[in-house]
């Protein structure tokens, strides 16, 4: 099933106006805040009336030609910002309130089955945010919108609910919009990006795509910027480190996951470093080859190096004298430094 | 209880908790309604909705009392079709029950749609997004939040009824055992010459039935304020 959008709306500081498709699996919808990703999906909802559009979902007209479906016949789970649980209702009752699809299935994935005799004002916030998914889950909606639903949460929250989002993703088959203007957040679960910026779409497609983007710190910012690389778990070495298989070459990273497990790797911009010779005697132990696709001035003495490496792109941002030096141009061999602390462990998810 | 007060007195004071009553629950869905209506609606007339509803707490109640009589009296704009079909309101204890309804009105519908305009719309659009209707949001969500802003309107409404006496004794009169209502009865017996001491038991009466239904409104609000919030 396919999410297609295309709509427009006219608020009194801004004109939204965006048309993106949305396949299965999890797309993150990244933003600045006032960038109108949640009036995008509050338009999807049936919450918000957009001056214009079309919005169908698996052949399924929601809005447009005249058809303006409400809300409750749209099908469409929403898991807001707050769990906004019924407070005069128990945790069962809030759950089946939709529907109970997969009732118990929904109750382990997300551990909630001791809480369902509790009132929502006895549950922390992240056991609320938690019922609040299963909520959406069991009403059988055939897609799932997610506003940013971590934001609210403080850091040891978020690590307690991102693994239950990981397991959804992997597990449902239905599209789902993740909204967030956290880069880590939309990098560790997203197959797809969105970028939205003042109400216009400025990129899309598959996440490695779009987060290795050239222009990428216009769109994520200097220390956020950074591309991904898909890994496989190949070995648990005997000095603590985990051997992750790249197209490119292996990467090693802490002690993590089982063998045989699909990763992410995320590497900032910033954590890597070129040579044009392949260095030696050197601490750092991540070194792939690398060939360079484009280089884009940053204005600030910098410069963004698209890098291919292997199947996938790596970005390194380096000053644009160190550039000169080595002599980079498109096409140029040379070697990709990843310091050690750029594959950080929360970056790291099954995908 | 029999011996203390005199079976006309008796009379009254039964009369008028049943004047009450009904005066009450004939008007809360309406007034819920309303509430709702004024509190979310977004129509052209709400404001003049707002100022009608209001009307009977403003005009002097001898004055709405009148207007019910012109109204529904038996030659009255409604009222003679109402005779028509052989209802008739002015002069009997029904008609008591419209007047004080009248009257009690606007003070349960404030009560109400302070309530409402309290809930969260929030929860009602995740409502709306798990499927339900409407009408189902507001039968399983709003209603359930605002029953305590329903009892305090309730109560107040019932209290006003109770004590109504303008708009009564111009529309229904003050006719003993048919229309003759507590506050008419007071004021009946102050008009005898020694008739203070027989006043003052219904005095007594009067204060105790107001008490007793602050106390109750304050004690079920507590309660389920709190089973709402689910502590």
């Amino acid at each position: 099933m396919t999410l297609s959008v295309q709509l427009r709306h006219q608020f009194s500081s801004f004109d939204l106006d965006v048309s993106f498709e949305v396949p299965a699996g999890i797309t993150g919808l990244f933003g600045r805040s006032g960038a109108g990703k949640t009036s995008v999906i509050r338009a999807v909802a049936g919450l918000l009336r957009p001056t214009a559009g079309h919005i169908v979902l698996g052949g399924r007209v929601l809005f447009g030609d005249g058809v303006n479906v409400p809300p409750y016949l749209r099908r469409i789970g929403y898991v807001f910002q707050e769990p906004r649980l019924f407070p005069h209702l128990s945790v069962r009752q809030n759950l089946t309130y939709g529907g109970r699809v997969d009732f118990d299935q929904v109750v382990e994935m997300l551990g909630i089955g001791a809480l369902l005799s509790r009132r929502p004002a006895h549950l922390s916030g992240g056991e609320a945010q938690r019922v609040a998914l299963g909520r959406a889950l069991m009403s059988g909606a055939e897609m799932l919108l997610l506003d940013e639903p971590l934001a609210a949460l403080d850091a040891p929250r978020k690590a307690e609910i991102l693994p239950y989002l990981e397991t959804l993703r992997d597990h449902a088959k239905i599209p789902m919009i993740y909204v967030s203007h956290a880069v880590d957040e939309v990098a560790r679960l997203a197959r797809n990006i969105v970028v939205l910026d003042a109400g216009r779409v400025i990129r899309s497609g598959p996440a490695r795509d779009v987060m290795s983007d050239v222009s990428a710190t216009a769109i994520f910012g200097k220390r956020e910027a950074g591309a991904i690389l898909l890994g496989e778990i190949a070995a648990h070495e005997t000095d603590g480190l985990t051997r992750v298989n790249t197209s490119a070459g292996p990467i090693f990273v802490p002690h993590q996951g089982h063998i045989g497990a699909q990763i992410v790797i995320r590497i900032h911009a910033q954590d890597v470093m070129l040579s044009g010779k392949q260095p030696t005697e050197i601490s750092a132990l991540n070194i792939l080859p690398v060939i360079v696709i484009d280089i884009q001035p940053e204005g600030d003495a910098n410069v963004m190096v698209q890098l291919q490496a292997g199947a996938d792109r790596l970005l390194a941002r380096i000053t644009t004298r160190s550039c000169a030096a080595l002599g980079l141009m498109q096409g140029s061999p040379c070697f990709a430094i990843l310091k050690s602390v750029a594959v950080a462990q929360t970056d790291i998810g099954p995908q | 209880m029999t011996d203390w007060l005199t079976p006309e007195e008796w009379q009254a004071v039964a009369l008028s908790l049943r004047v009450s009553l009904w005066a009450t629950a004939v008007s809360l869905p309406l007034g819920i309604w309303v509430a709702y209506l004024l509190a979310r609606g977004d129509f052209w007339g709400r404001q003049a909705l707002n100022g009608l509803v209001h009307l009977p707490l403003i005009l002097p109640p001898v004055v709405t009392g009148y207007v019910l009589l012109l109204t529904f009296g038996r030659k009255g704009v409604v009222g003679q079709y109402l005779d028509m079909i052989g209802v008739v309101l002015a002069f009997k204890w029904t008609g008591a029950v419209l007047a004080a309804a009248v009257m009690a009105f606007p003070l349960m519908v404030r009560a109400i749609r302070l309530s409402i305009e309290a809930v969260d719309v929030r929860l009602e659009e995740a409502s709306s997004t798990l499927g339900a209707s409407p009408g189902r949001v507001f039968i399983t969500v709003t209603l359930p939040l605002i029953v305590p802003g329903i009892i305090a309107g309730a109560i107040l409404a019932f209290a006003k009824a109770m004590g109504e006496f303008g708009a009564t004794i111009t529309f229904v009169a003050n006719i003993a055992g048919q229309t003759q209502t507590l506050p008419s009865a007071i004021y009946t017996l102050l008009q005898v010459p020694g008739g203070d001491g027989q006043a003052m038991r219904l005095v007594w009466v009067s204060i105790a039935v107001a008490l007793s239904a602050l106390v109750l409104s304050e004690v079920l609000a507590r309660y389920l304020a709190q089973r709402i919030k689910g502590k």
